[in-house]
């Protein structure tokens, strides 16, 4: 028998994966690695409502989990789209490289 | 077949909705989907049909929010879709705001856009599904509907900032704020997952009821953590230093005319936003945020004002004003975080609104005239010398809305400043309000720089000619006239202003 997994767990491998991703968004340059990132962070979040609701016995954080999907999903093609336009005018850019615009 | 019987037998509740007060909403996004695939099925519309569109689109939405504005004065404010919504004054004044904002830029974007190469109907469904997802983030009533509402808006602004297809600089800006955006919003989804899991909901009114009724032995770790992580989000939404590192470059970057949406709608729907889940849904806290409030403002002011003086483009030092003028718009929010949560809630938040729409009018005038003036990222102050001998109307006007925003008198921009000063004094936050007078003086440099090269200097001999297009004129025409009109004779706004409240 194994214990049960307690969901304050949950919110510790969330905060976790939350940490994880703002650090490599921090550190990383490549502009798809980064965009990644995000993505890690906005799970995270969901993983965090998922644990809450559950603790709480409440079915609307499980709901707002599939809000978040569908942003995460808009948020692909946008961020994907901006991606592409650079990397056609300037193949390998990374963030250094844009570096145009400063002052 | 179990499950159907099931399904049979208990009936869905659905909340009821009120279609006449969604309608501002409805317009804006029903027109974009209608501009979108009316524009792709037919050829190429005659010019500037796609801009009136989208204008008399805004306009609609503008006069529709008018008309609920009145029925909520008659019958006082409500929550529609099952709570999810606010419907009081505040949110209509920001549908008032925005839709204004969406007229003047696309009257301004018209040119413009044709330059860049995107004649086409993309642009403006992109900036109403943009003033769509800002009037959602001031009239949400929820936490998730607002992180909707802010993605809706966040997304539409990436693709306008990137819009230009021939720029390297506005690529460039469109990645910087969508990188920074997505990590401003990652914060704010988690602030509001922890916020959930200390209150047991995301509606604000649930919210509210659940932390006043805590008690003393509650663990607040939860919420604090949540707080900050939404200040970390909305402080970047609002441009607020230091997390205002994005602004200067999405400004130069993006298209000018996309600019000024950004400076105006996106301001006024960052700063509903903001007031929305603070002192709409935070009141408990409000010793624990407002500090925060303090030194954002601060630090806005100080920032802005600072590094707007050592810039050469005028882009970036307009963007920089707009750093300094949210912490001027932060005073207000201070000022009204001292009654959060209470019956009377003082005037700081009528305060807030008014400076958004006075704002509003004058930043899009400003970078109108920027539009015209210099057609590149490249904007430098240079491109501005002997403007006055060349197009003294476009001087004059810029003059007007410079002016205006450092805070002179007969302006818009002093009764702004003069009101959320004055909210700060009666709140007794007497050293925000020194600070925020001292750094205009600071700022008020930048823009004697700007008149001083307009009006003093000479012409270059190889200046390129600047064409004023009709569309243009008439909304820097009006942008001037209202910023001098409503300077004068103010009371009118200032008493309609005093009618804003919060649906509790």
């Amino acid at each position: 028998m194994i214990a049960a997994i307690e969901p304050s767990w949950y919110l510790i491998v969330a905060s976790l994966l939350f940490a994880i991703g703002a650090f490599g968004l921090l550190v990383r340059n490549n502009p798809l690695v980064m965009f990644m990132c995000i993505e890690l962070m906005l799970n995270a979040a969901n993983l965090t409502f998922v644990a809450l609701a559950t603790s709480l016995g409440d079915i609307n954080g499980q709901t707002a989990v599939f809000f978040v999907l569908v942003v995460a999903a808009a948020e692909v093609v946008v961020g994907l789209g901006i991606l592409v336009s650079i990397l056609r005018r300037r193949p390998g850019a990374t963030a250094d490289d844009l570096a145009e615009l400063k002052g | 077949m179990n499950v159907l019987a099931q399904a049979d037998t208990l009936p869905i509740s659905e909340p009821e909705i009120w279609w006449f007060a969604l309608s501002p909403l409805l317009t804006l996004v029903g027109g974009a989907l209608l501009l979108m695939v009316v524009g792709a099925l037919t050829p190429q519309w005659p010019r500037g049909l796609y801009a009136f569109v989208s204008a008399m689109i805004g306009g609609a939405a503008g006069v529709l929010a008018i008309f609920n504005w009145d029925d909520i004065s008659d019958n006082g404010p409500a929550t529609l879709v099952g709570g999810a919504l606010a419907f009081d004054t505040f949110a209509m004044w920001s549908t008032i705001v925005i839709s204004g904002a969406v007229v003047l830029v696309s009257m301004l974007a018209d040119e413009y856009i044709r330059d860049t190469p995107n004649d086409g109907p993309e642009i403006y469904a992109l900036l109403l599904v943009a003033a769509a997802g800002g009037i959602v983030m001031a009239s949400a009533n929820d936490l998730i509907v607002l992180f909707l509402g802010l993605e809706t808006l966040s997304l539409a602004f990436y693709v306008l900032a990137a819009s230009n297809r021939r720029s390297d600089a506005s690529a460039e800006s469109g990645l910087k704020y969508f990188l920074l955006g997505g990590f401003a919003s990652a914060f704010f989804l988690y602030g509001i997952a922890l916020v959930y899991g200390a209150t047991g909901s995301t509606n604000i009114g649930e919210m509210v009821t659940s932390l006043a009724n805590r008690g003393d032995s509650g663990n607040d770790v939860l919420a604090l953590a949540g707080i900050a992580l939404l200040l970390v989000g909305l402080g970047f939404k609002i441009a607020a230093a230091p997390f205002h590192v994005w602004t200067p470059d999405v400004y130069q970057g993006a298209p000018t005319p996309i600019t000024a949406f950004m400076a105006s709608a996106g301001k006024a729907a960052a700063f509903g936003a903001l007031i929305r889940v603070l002192i709409s849904g935070l009141p408990s806290f409000r010793d624990d945020w407002q500090p925060i409030i303090w030194v954002l403002a601060v630090a806005s002011l100080v920032v802005g004002s600072f590094l707007a003086v050592v810039q050469r483009n005028v882009k970036r030092m307009l963007a920089y004003s707009s750093v300094s003028h949210a912490g001027f718009i932060l005073v207000g929010v201070e000022a009204a975080a001292h009654t959060a949560g209470e019956a009377d809630g003082g005037m700081g938040i009528s305060s807030v609104q008014l400076y958004l729409l006075l704002y509003s009018v004058i930043v899009i005038g400003s970078f109108g005239v920027v539009a015209l003036v210099a057609r590149e990222a490249d904007a430098d102050l240079s491109v501005f010398d002997g403007l006055a001998k060349r197009k003294p109307l476009l001087a004059g006007a810029f003059t007007i809305f410079l002016l205006a925003q450092a805070g002179v008198p007969f302006t818009t921009g002093f009764i702004a400043k003069f009101g959320v000063i004055q909210a700060g004094v009666d709140a007794e936050s007497y050293g925000l309000a020194i600070i925020a007078m001292v750094t205009a003086v600071i700022a008020a440099f930048v823009y004697l720089r700007i008149m001083v090269a307009m009006w003093q200097k000479d012409v270059e001999d190889d200046a390129p000619a600047i064409t004023v297009p009709v569309s243009a004129a008439i909304a820097i025409g009006f942008a001037a006239v209202f910023t001098l009109v409503a300077g004068l004779y103010p009371s009118l706004l200032i008493d309609w202003s005093d009618a804003i409240t919060l649906v509790r």
